[in-house]
């Protein structure tokens, strides 16, 4: 169809494919490099920690009590004489099982419950904030703490505990981001269209508010494996004979005069691979959220 | 007997506010647009255009709310209607064009998806044929290359540009009424003149009819045939276009007329109404345009005008100029 107008021609260059993941792994950002690399490791080690581990993490040996690092035993054995090292690898297995899913479970709750709050307005969004006001009263591992004690413990509940400390946050983020979306004209342009309002929210709402979401997800994964690894620490966690970091320092711990290797080993692990989820939350940060760059 | 108009507004109300302190934002104003017809709606800031335009596809949000009147599309009033069958009116029946180009379309969906989604809501078209009616849609708007254009962001377009796309979404499904709010506002006075002439000629080829809504009565004597002038939420002036600039009978839209700027014009100084538009809930009995008002007598104080006939289908609201008996 011919036009009787002459057709504009300031049409911005298309931006090369996948340019945002280009600038986060640039060379201007060795530390992200850096920490991808940890994560890569991490992520690999808790896949493949069956066929990587040297020994059964769970079989005891009383002949080989609190040993030091040997070419046999990497990190040496703990109080029981199971390999140190094979219970560290096993123990990555479950940080990252934590790790990824209570923060997804507490972002899809969490979400949900802000961008109803956020976009409905009203009762419903006085009930909510009342809701993550009251559970952000509390500090997160105090808030998991009260929960497992009402739960007890076992794999689930302690994905559901994690993920009940972290709803707040992300309902909070959700709602306000909710709140500056809902103000947008594409919005009211959407329902004039005839999109009805969950059309609206899933199509135009949650695409613009997922910046802050996902940010908010990559930095929780750090505080999942952290948080998980205090409630095991503190034994409400993982239970033995289960390897966790938590418990690996526990029970080092317990035994530090024996050997110092479970604990400098499994607070190693923790350290480096909390920094590196934190390093690598904060480059998709500086990314995706507008208001920093 | 008239033939029964595509949009007839009758008496429509706005308030906001709380219920037991409304601010009347719109006050029963009514007017009709003929299919195929062009009506100007025009008015100062807080005249209450805007809140019109809305109101005819409810989407009036809190604290807003409609207190009265109705809006009958062919016979039937939108007012009357569950909320849950609005969506299949919108878009479909009647489509709007909104004032930001900027930020009226969804910065994260391709323009092929957007133009596509009224047709994805209200036709039955496989995906073949949504794209093609894109296409075709991009092109009547004068996207140059549409085909290709279509997996572009909002971002990559220009605000003249952005205008064209909402315009496509506008016309995907065939509106019979399309409502354009000041959707040459935001532009350069260029791509102001491409965007009106868009509209006409699109006027000319689907037939639908349009009510502009703009503060420039120049952009609606290029458009429509008649003029509905808006103040302070009441109608005071409905007529022609040639009969609104010619014989203007009230002093408001004699006044904005006398504002406009000319070029033959060897005085130095731009006319201007003194004052402002009193605030809604402001208006007490009487005319509302009488703080403003240079001929007013002792009556405009105590009585609203009323809206009356003074030539053929010309109506004004003024005690003086338009000879009112109460």
């Amino acid at each position: 169809m011919s036009s009787a107008l002459e057709p504009a021609q300031d049409l911005a260059p298309e931006e090369p494919r996948f340019a945002a993941l280009r600038r986060l792994f640039s060379r201007e950002r060795p530390a992200t490099l850096v920490a991808s690399a940890v994560v890569l490791v991490f992520v690999v080690v808790a896949l493949a920690a069956p066929w990587l581990a040297p020994h059964d993490p769970l079989a005891q040996s009383y002949l080989r009590i609190n040993t030091y690092p040997s070419a046999e035993h990497w990190l040496g054995t703990d109080q029981f004489g199971r390999d140190v090292f094979s219970r560290l690898l096993y123990g990555a297995r479950n940080s990252l099982i934590f790790g990824l899913v209570s923060p997804a479970i507490a972002a899809v709750v969490g979400t949900t419950l802000g961008v109803a709050a956020g976009y409905f307005g009203g009762v419903i969004d006085r009930t909510v904030s009342r809701l993550i006001d009251t559970l952000l009263a509390f500090p997160e591992l105090l808030l998991a703490i009260m929960v497992s004690a009402v739960l007890g413990g076992g794999f689930w509940n302690v994905v559901m505990v994690i993920a009940v400390a972290f709803v707040p946050g992300f309902a909070r983020v959700a709602r306000s981001a909710t709140l500056a979306v809902k103000q947008e004209p594409y919005i009211e342009a959407a329902v004039a269209v005839g999109l009805g309002t969950m059309k609206t929210i899933w199509r135009h709402v949650l695409p613009n508010i997922s910046a802050p979401v996902v940010v908010l997800a990559t930095l929780w994964v750090a505080s999942a494996i952290r948080l998980e690894a205090s409630l095991s620490f503190l034994g409400l966690g993982t239970q033995p004979p289960n390897p966790s970091w938590g418990n690996i320092i526990r029970d080092g711990l317990g035994n530090i005069f024996g050997s110092p290797w479970p604990i400098i080993g499994a607070g190693f692990a923790i350290t480096v691979v909390v920094l590196a989820f934190n390093i690598l939350g904060d480059a998709m940060r500086d990314l995706l959220d507008p208001e920093i760059q | 007997m008239m033939p029964e108009p595509l949009l007839a507004v009758r008496d429509l109300v706005v308030d906001f506010g709380k219920p037991g302190a409304p601010l009347r934002a719109v006050d029963g104003v009514g007017f009709e647009v003929e299919a195929g017809g062009a009506v100007g709606l025009v008015g100062e800031s807080g005249s209450g255009k805007s809140v019109t335009a809305l109101s005819i596809l409810r989407l009036i949000g809190a604290p807003g709310r409609i207190a009265g009147g109705e809006i009958r599309l062919q016979g039937e009033d939108l007012l009357a209607l569950p909320a849950a069958q609005m969506p299949e009116i919108r878009g479909r029946d009647i489509a709007m064009i909104f004032q930001e180009p900027m930020s009226s379309l969804n910065p994260l969906m391709t323009i092929g998806d957007q133009v596509g989604e009224a047709l994805l809501l209200h036709q039955d078209l496989d995906r073949a044929a949504r794209r093609a009616r894109v296409v075709e849609l991009l092109g009547l708007v004068g996207i140059p290359d549409p085909a290709s254009r279509l997996g572009a962001y909002p971002h990559q377009f220009s605000g003249g540009m952005r205008q064209r796309v909402m315009i496509a979404m506008a016309l995907a499904c065939h509106p019979k009424l399309l409502i354009a709010d000041e959707p040459t506002t935001a532009l350069d006075v260029t791509i102001q003149a491409q965007v009106l002439e868009l509209m006409k000629r699109i006027r000319d080829t689907t037939g639908a009819a349009i009510l502009l809504i703009s503060h420039d009565l120049g952009v609606i004597a290029e458009m429509c045939e008649r003029v509905v002038v808006l103040y302070a939420g009441r109608v005071v002036e409905d007529g022609e276009v040639r009969a609104i600039f010619h014989r203007a009978a009230h002093p408001y839209t004699r006044g904005l007329l006398q504002s406009i700027p000319r070029l033959d014009d060897d005085r130095h100084r731009l006319s201007q109404i003194p004052g402002s538009v009193p605030l809604p809930g402001r208006v007490k009995a009487g005319c509302p345009f009488l703080g403003r008002c240079g001929l007013r007598i002792a009556r405009c104080a105590e009585q609203m005008p009323p809206l009356v006939e003074i030539a053929d289908r010309h109506r004004a609201a003024c005690w003086v100029t338009a000879g009112a008996r109460g």
